[in-house]
């Protein structure tokens, strides 16, 4: 597929807020990007019509009982079997911030056996119990099944940064190691939180934000083509955005959140 | 009363009519009690002599609408009024001293100034960046959380107002010492730490829920603020100017849009301009509004896209007064007049009475003008964003203000009435207060006392604040609050508003309450000032001015002397640095048991910088470079935090010479512009030593600073030197292959090589005698300024 023919879905609610940043970012990479609202895309029926779905960041309605819930019952009620096909079909479905939360709330990520019926993880409230806005490191810790950071190196270290209040990673406590371990079975595991030395934050803030189980900041599907993160990549697109650009002279053309939307974009070329 | 004259109108609504005819002033005070009016007696009587003219009864729709129309909050009255000074006669403090800079400078890329919800300036030819700032000072004391959440969605709205889209907010905030006892709280009072961790959460939460970037402000703490808190709101927005309309005629409809109206917020004008008592939690927690930044969310973005598809022909918002302000103020602003069915109005609870909706100031509603040809359209775009709007009346072209209710008249004023209250005289007189300079031997080791300014908690770092506000959101934040890996001070914030233009705005503030004190109008005079070279440290230029006023009772000579003292320095510096104010805002009546709030001026300022990969932070970047010291150092204590860690206040307070430093600004400009500076920091509280700490530990490098070297006009000791908060200065850092360039540029500036950056992770600076009199570590110095607020 050319780029130019490429087409992102940005979805939104009432209360999403990261979408315009997102669709000039995928903009900047060639392709065409759409901010449309949920209930438009359920009227229209419109999904098919679209190459990548991105759900963004932002406070879905209020954030209100649980973080991405109630957007993410939205979706389950009115969106479910156009969003099953077209996830089984290997199109990118990301979600970012709180794309994340309603991508867990709807048990499509970890989705260890595909779709689960109710949540199978949590991103609860920080471990600071206060919303936080940093720069954070990232490891690229994926082996090759998630396609979208595959043309970042294997332990490579990037920065983004994260802005919520509630994005540390849970499982159930009794489950905890067991799905661990089917999160590397299956090469799941995508982003973990590092300390500025590149070795793994193990918990320590500020490193690790939120005090996410096993410094986990972004997993995708057992398919791979499901992918959440807490971080922005969209806020760390161009170099200008970066927090210590002026220390680089002038500032660099992009930022390491590039890589991961260029990533995206670059799949779809490959695949489709 | 003699007889009874508030009597119920027979119909199926309550609805009470007064009787004003012959009403002594017992009566007319009894009758303002009866209603909950905030009117003066003046007024109470302006208002029986019209009644009697017309010879009706008033309705209690009708005295409520004046009661707010001519409120402090509303009219300002105190800020248009006459003022009598020792000196003579001021017509007005907003004409005289505030609006009168812009009005002699005649700045071309001012595009509205104190006309409209906020002021505008041009950005780029196209756009206008509009800027707004509140205060919400009484609800937050009353409710930190919702009062300062409902202060950020209210400035919010004001930007909305203007047709912009918000990019930016900002919040300055002044509490008691977090450390006060509880015993020294008047009862009804909450303690300091409550309101501050209330006040951070609720601005955070509405600015993060709306997704718009809280990217500058201060927090300042201050005895004065422990009866009475202040929460200054800010906003920013972008717009293209020709979306910018104004143009209400008659026949267009008035559209009320967003979220229902309800009981919360009723008289919060009023209260507004009420001092604080023990008694203020139960009678005006009505007053206080409740809020719902999702409901705000997509109110934005609805009125985004009917401003970009061009249907409306006017707007506002719905603020202090409710819809009787929005309604009466579009309509005498457009010379028309409004015909409104408050029985139409969506409701919270269905049981209030209709003057009750009319200045119910609940929140997260605007009010359009949409022509009838654009009306479907307009409605068909708020039901996309699931936003509840409503046809409430339209604008006519008979100038009254006409209110239904079912159908029944309820209110018929003539608006002429309604924009003309009695002007206020007040009397003012400032008196020097009796203070005298300290006189104290130099501590011994002033490396611990420079980590004990460090940690102060007017200096200590806020990062704990800062962090929990999202300030990149929208990808606009160029120059964050919080500079790169050791989260240093930035002096002001750098957006990019537009994704083609490496064209940026520059926001920066600032205030020195502790000066006023001692002097108003060098307290003014040294806000201006500090706002200015915030926004000039880090590349920004051409700067756009707004004041904010919080003072005590304007009834009191002695409050008002001072406050005439801060306006005229207002007037007196802003015009010789060439910075116009655009919009402001003031709020009186800060008194509570403890007495008045500490007299308080935030100076916000908006600047532009042509590229934003200028822009210029406040860590130094590299071992072997030099430092410079714009400006000259006085021996001017008085009001420092240094003074204060001693235990004085004293006498002498900083002053600015505006001719020197506007000098200092344009060539500072000049060589960021050349690519000159590679780091800058003003230097505010705590002075020299203060800001090459904060310069260091940001940049993870050490420096040595010879005090020796520092330009002076008076021979001073080293802990002067060290702590002096003499005004429009900078700490520059300067690669030594352009030093020779920089001086040349500097020429004629009052400027000294002082230092030089070191790779090693110590601060120290050298004495007068070249003794050395601070040598602190790196790690040492941040762990202090870190400590206090953690």
């Amino acid at each position: 597929m050319r780029r130019s023919e490429i087409r992102v879905l940005i979805l939104r609610v009432g209360g999403t807020n990261c979408d315009r940043e997102t669709a000039l970012a995928f903009r900047d990479l060639g392709v065409e990007a759409e901010v449309v609202h949920t209930h438009r895309v359920i009227r229209e029926g419109s999904l098919p019509d679209y190459d990548v779905l991105v759900f963004p960041g932002g406070f879905s309605y209020g954030d209100y009982v649980r973080s991405g819930v109630i957007w993410a019952k939205l979706v389950e009620a009115y969106l479910l079997e156009d969003l099953m096909r077209f996830v089984e079909e290997g199109h990118p479905v990301i979600g970012i911030c709180n794309g994340f939360q309603l991508l867990v709330e709807l048990g499509l990520l970890p989705g260890f056996e595909g779709r689960s019926p109710y949540p199978e993880a949590a991103l609860a409230t920080n471990a600071s119990n206060v919303y936080e806005c940093r720069w954070v490191r990232l490891k690229n810790v994926n082996r090759g099944n998630c396609p979208f950071t595959r043309s970042i190196p294997r332990e490579a270290i990037i920065r983004m940064p994260v802005a919520h209040g509630e994005g540390r990673f849970l499982f159930p406590r009794e489950w905890e190691e067991e799905y661990l371990e089917r999160l590397y079975e299956k090469d799941q595991l995508v982003l973990r939180y590092v300390k500025p030395d590149g070795s793994f934050a193990e918990g320590e803030y500020p490193h690790n934000p939120n005090g996410s189980f096993h410094d986990i900041a972004g997993i995708c599907s057992p398919e791979g083509n499901v992918f959440g993160l807490m971080p922005h990549p969209e806020r760390a697109y161009y170099g200008w955005q970066l927090p210590d650009w002026t220390r680089m002279g002038r500032p660099p053309e992009y930022g390491d959140g590039r890589l991961i939307l260029e990533g995206i974009v670059e799949y779809v070329e490959r695949r489709f | 009363m003699k007889r009874e004259r508030i009597t119920r109108r027979e119909v199926p609504f309550p609805l009470y009519e007064v009787d004003l005819a012959g009403a002594g002033d017992e009566e007319l005070l009894e009758i303002k009690e009866a209603l909950g009016l905030g009117l003066s007696l003046e007024e109470m009587r302006a208002l029986r002599d019209h009644f009697e003219g017309l010879g009706r009864r008033a309705t209690d729709v009708e005295l409520q609408t004046v009661d707010q129309t001519w409120s402090e909050h509303c009219f300002h009255k105190t800020f248009k009024g006459l003022i009598e000074t020792p000196e003579g006669v001021v017509d007005g403090l907003l004409k005289t001293y505030i609006r009168r800079v812009a009005e002699e400078l005649r700045p071309d890329w001012c595009f509205s100034i104190f006309e409209d919800n906020a002021g505008i300036v041009d950005f780029d030819g196209v756009h206008g960046i509009a800027i707004k700032v509140e205060t919400h000072n009484h609800p937050s004391a009353i409710d930190p959380f919702g009062g300062a959440a409902t202060g950020t969605g209210g400035v919010i709205r004001d930007i909305l107002g203007v047709w912009a889209d918000p990019i930016a907010c900002t919040d300055v905030l002044c509490f008691g010492p977090l450390d006060t006892r509880f015993e020294d709280l008047p009862p009804g009072m909450k303690h300091p730490r409550f309101l501050y961790s209330g006040v951070v959460a609720g601005i955070g939460s509405y600015g993060n829920n709306m997704g718009i970037p809280t990217v500058n402000g201060a927090i300042y703490f201050d005895e004065g603020y422990i009866g009475n808190i202040v929460v200054y709101c800010g906003c920013i927005g972008i717009l293209p100017k020709d979306r910018y309309f104004r143009d209400v005629k008659a026949g267009d409809a008035i559209v009320l849009a967003g979220g229902r109206t309800g009981r919360d917020g009723i008289h919060g004008v009023t209260f507004a301009s009420a001092e604080l008592t023990e008694e203020s939690e139960e009678v005006s927690r009505p007053a206080v509004q409740i809020p719902n930044p999702i409901e705000e969310e997509k109110l934005k973005r609805a009125i985004i896209q009917i401003r970009d598809e061009g249907l409306g022909s006017g707007i506002t918002d719905l603020g202090g007064g409710g819809l009787s302000s929005a309604v009466g103020e579009t309509a005498h602003r457009y010379g028309l007049g409004a015909e409104v069915e408050l029985g139409v109005v969506p409701l919270k609870d269905p049981t209030l009475a209709p003057w009750e909706i009319w200045i119910s100031e609940s929140q997260e509603r605007m009010l359009l003008a949409i022509p009838p040809k654009n009306l479907d359209r307009a409605m068909e775009v708020f039901e996309e964003e699931d936003v509840e709007a409503t046809v409430i009346g339209q604008y006519t072209k008979r100038r009254r203000l006409r209110i239904f209710y079912a159908a029944h008249i309820v209110a018929d004023l003539d608006l002429g009435l309604l924009f003309t209250p009695p002007r206020v005289r007040r009397r003012a007189e400032w008196r020097p207060p009796r203070l005298q300079e300290p006189r104290f031997e130099m501590p011994p080791d002033l490396t611990e006392t420079l980590l004990s300014l460090l940690s102060s908690p007017n200096i200590a770092s806020k990062e704990s604040v800062v962090r929990t506000y999202d300030h990149e959101v929208q990808g606009r934040t160029v120059i964050k609050p919080l500079q790169g890996e050791y989260s240093g001070p930035n002096d002001a914030a750098v957006l990019k508003p537009l994704p083609d233009s490496w064209r940026g705005i520059v926001v920066s503030c600032g205030m020195n309450p502790r000066y006023g004190k001692i002097d108003p109008y060098w307290m003014a005079a040294s806000a201006i000032d500090e706002a200015v070279r915030n926004n000039v440290a880090v590349g920004g230029r051409r700067v756009a001015l707004l004041d904010n006023f919080t003072w005590g009772n304007p009834e009191r000579p002695d409050r008002l002397g001072g406050l005439v003292r801060a306006a005229r320095a207002c007037y007196e510096i802003a015009s010789a640095l060439g910075t116009p104010f655009v919009s402001g805002k003031d709020s009186l009546y800060n008194e509570s048991p403890l007495g008045p709030v500490t007299p308080t001026l935030l100076i916000t300022a908006l600047g532009i910088i042509p590229d934003i990969r200028r822009a210029v932070t406040v860590d130094l970047k590299r071992p072997g470079d030099l430092l410079y010291l714009l400006g000259e150092t006085h021996p001017e204590l008085g009001g420092s935090e240094y003074y204060r860690l001693m235990g004085f206040l004293g006498l002498s307070v900083p002053k600015v010479d505006a001719v020197k430093a506007r000098e200092t600004f344009t060539r500072l400009t000049e060589a960021i512009d050349r690519d000159l500076v590679e780091a800058c920091h003003d230097l505010s509280e705590g002075g020299l030593a203060v800001a090459a700490s904060e310069m260091a530990f940001s940049g993870g490098l050490g420096l040595e600073v010879d005090l020796g070297a520092v330009r002076v006009s008076s021979p001073m000791r080293d802990d002067l030197l060290l702590f002096s908060e003499s005004n429009s200065r900078f700490l520059v850092e300067v690669s030594p292959d352009n030093a020779s360039e920089f001086e040349r540029v500097m020429e004629g500036v009052i400027f000294s090589r002082v230092g030089r950056v070191l790779e090693e992770r110590r601060v120290r600076f050298y004495g007068s005698a070249g003794r050395l009199v601070v040598d602190a570590s790196l790690s040492d110095l941040l762990e202090a300024w870190r400590s206090t607020l953690r």
